[in-house]
């Protein structure tokens, strides 16, 4: 048994003494609270039909007989050369301003935005990881140069590079992948940094230093399973964020180019349409609402099971008093993105203890 | 004395963000591609190379890179930056006239916001876990899921269209200045207020009954409600007073988010302001007018910052003594 199980049963021993007993781990406690949550368990589901619905857009244009591309200016348009409404002429939801098949553009535009979503946090949690492990754990120099940069990414106005970026280089799915990551990473790297400053005092770090475990072995063994857990609820709540980033940069037009469908890019085509073709804004619009709503509702989930005390929207659990205002608050897009997150755990509040409100 | 020294440090902090937003901006357009590719994206991408020779010789492109940065400081102090390659107008001018827009469309959504996302927070946070509040968290959970420009467009086709085709014209797209009468900028303004304020209003209402939430659980808010003061009393007197200071703190970096989401509200609703300039600006490749807008706007977020800070001591005594 390594010294990080021992810490984590001396953990849960502390924290839930009536489950301990059980000898349960802290993960197989989250995961139980979650399948009882209605809510995000609906949210898992529409996620998977959602990623199901991005996977099967070949099949779906195949079944259609539309491929992504292939604008039909016959049937795809009517006599004034405006899209065709939901179910004319085998279209199920209408067609686009060149007459192109509206639910297989949706369909490859769902490949884009899951895509983005997914990956831009992926890399943004593995940075941030990184990073705010090391400046936790080296502390002095390396920390406060680094403290510093979260602070100047977490300031930087996002859409002020993304235009910047956008108007030096022609727009691309790279370009769009490095803007978002770079603005996700310094919110985690933040609580990371805050929760290994704490947790590098404790005891067990103290053991496995003197077994003589090296650093790197003891930020990634011993240390970061213990922060998984705020990372996890941050991630989940990254993906919507990023969804949404994308679909704004793919709207002004400094995203996702054409002819490639992105969610944003087919609402921004929408624009010269919104009097006679009320399908091509309503139905991207959908796909993309619903999307990041179930997200959301995952990520309060999460947080919600990992720490029953904060309050939830539809179960009854009362707490003693709300931790709502230690989280910060994600919109739409700002620079804040990396921000925009909902943090429940009790001690994160340690993070801000460095970085304050300066900046 | 606190207070001036305070200030000053704020000040010089806020200088020290311009310049290097400024350098940032100076090293993306000017260094970080060819010299040839600064004066093709300064040029426009279909000028004739006498055209690309002039720009290089009138940006100083052959110049070091040094002298050029020194050029670019000493030109924006002095207030210029540049000329729109595409109207050759000085881009000041072009930001001048922009302006109104977006300064209407920015202080209403603003105040829109703060009134509506406070008074459900707070109507929440006193009702806790009533129906009210349920129905609040979860319109606030809807609101932060929507992208503004959804929600720009779908008021676009339900209520501008809608209005439209049963002949009332009160609300139009576009931009109406206040010296055109009332009415017309109210009609062209109300729906872009709304999409900007709805996000913000559900991080606002979240924000303020969390805040509101943990500071009735003080004691010194039973010591108040003790001494036999009306409930009423101990809410705005003592209770929501304290409760505001992260609230300004989240408008503080509010208003550095709120550039992205005036960039949408202008697209969706062509309103012409700054923000659908830049974005035009973009699409034409003139660099000058992206560049203005970007140091402009972080000017903007600067003194934002600085007015926040300043209303901290206003609103919490705790602040003032430390």
């Amino acid at each position: 048994m390594s010294i990080t199980e021992v810490q984590f049963q001396a953990t849960s021993i502390e924290d839930a003494p009536a489950v301990a007993i059980q000898g349960r781990s802290q993960w197989q406690l989250t995961w139980r609270r979650l399948r009882n949550d209605k809510v995000a368990i609906a949210s898992i589901v529409v996620i998977l039909l959602m990623i199901a619905f991005a996977l099967a857009a070949p099949l779906i244009a195949a079944a259609v007989g539309h491929p992504v591309d292939q604008a039909y200016t016959l049937k795809g348009e009517n006599s004034f050369g405006n899209p065709v409404g939901p179910g004319t002429n085998g279209f199920l939801l209408g067609t686009d301003y060149i007459g192109r098949d509206l639910l297989v553009r949706i369909a490859y535009g769902a490949r884009i935005s899951l895509f983005v979503g997914i990956v831009t946090t992926a890399l943004a949690t593995i940075a941030g990881v990184t990073l705010g492990l090391v400046a936790g754990y080296f502390g002095g120099v390396v920390d406060a140069v680094l403290a510093r940069v979260f602070d100047a990414a977490l300031a930087f106005p996002f859409i002020v590079l993304a235009l910047a970026l956008a108007s030096v280089f022609h727009p691309s799915l790279a370009i769009v992948i490095g803007v978002i990551t770079f603005f996700s990473w310094a919110g985690i790297s933040r609580i990371v940094r805050g929760q290994t400053l704490s947790l590098k005092e404790k005891e067990y770090i103290e053991a496995a230093r003197s077994l003589g475990a090296g650093p790197w072995r003891i930020m990634f063994l011993d240390i970061l399973p213990n922060v998984l857990g705020p990372v996890l609820v941050l991630a989940t709540l990254y993906i919507p964020t990023a969804v949404v980033f994308e679909a704004t940069l793919s709207f002004l037009g400094i995203g996702i180019p054409e002819p490639a469908p992105s969610w944003g890019n087919i609402l921004g085509e929408a624009q010269s349409f919104y009097a006679v073709a009320w399908w091509y804004v309503v139905f991207p619009a959908a796909a993309l609402l619903i999307t990041t709503l179930a997200f959301n509702l995952l990520g309060d989930g999460v947080r919600d099971a990992m720490d029953p005390r904060t309050e939830r929207l539809f179960a009854g659990v009362k707490s003693e008093r709300s931790k709502k205002n230690k989280r910060k608050i994600g919109k739409g897009i700002g620079p804040d993105l990396a921000q925009a997150v909902l943090v429940g755990e009790p001690n994160v509040d340690q993070s801000g203890s460095a970085t304050g409100e300066e900046g | 004395m606190n207070m001036v020294r305070f200030l000053i440090r704020r000040v010089i902090t806020g200088i020290v963000v311009l310049w290097v937003v400024a350098t940032g901006t100076f090293f993306l357009f000017f260094t970080a591609i060819p010299e040839s590719a600064v004066a093709r994206n300064l040029a426009g991408r279909s000028a004739s190379p006498s055209v690309l020779a002039e720009t290089t010789r009138y940006y100083g492109l052959d110049r070091p890179i040094p002298v050029q940065y020194w050029h670019f400081l000493v030109n924006l102090v002095h207030g210029n930056l540049g000329q729109s390659f595409y109207t050759q107008e000085p881009v000041t001018t072009i930001i001048k006239q922009d302006l109104p827009p977006t300064v209407s469309l920015v202080i209403g959504a603003v105040l829109l916001w703060l009134i509506v996302g406070l008074a459900v927070g707070i109507l929440s946070a006193t009702r806790a876990r009533s129906l009210f509040d349920r129905l609040a968290t979860l319109g606030v959970l809807a609101g932060i899921s929507a992208p503004t420009f959804v929600v720009g467009e779908l008021l676009i086709i339900t209520v501008f269209v809608q209005l439209n085709k049963h002949g009332i014209n009160f609300i139009q797209t576009g931009f109406s200045p206040l010296s055109q009468g009332f009415v017309s900028w109210l009609g062209t303004l109300i729906l872009p207020w709304v999409t900007l304020a709805v996000v913000q209003a559900a991080v606002y209402t979240r924000l303020s009954r969390g805040s509101l939430l943990d500071t009735l659980g003080e004691d010194y808010i039973r010591t108040a409600r003790s001494k036999g003061l009306s409930e009423r009393r101990v809410l705005y007197r003592h209770a929501v007073r304290a409760a505001m200071t992260p609230v300004v703190s989240q408008l503080g970096i509010d208003i550095g988010g709120l550039l992205g989401g005036v960039l949408v509200v202008e697209q969706v609703f062509s309103l012409h302001g700054l923000g659908y300039q830049v974005v035009t600006a973009i699409s034409q490749g003139d660099q000058p007018v992206v560049i203005g807008f970007v140091i402009i706007a972080a000017f903007f977020v600067v003194v934002a910052n600085l007015l926040v800070d300043m209303s901290y001591a206003a609103l919490d005594p705790r602040v003032r003594i430390s």
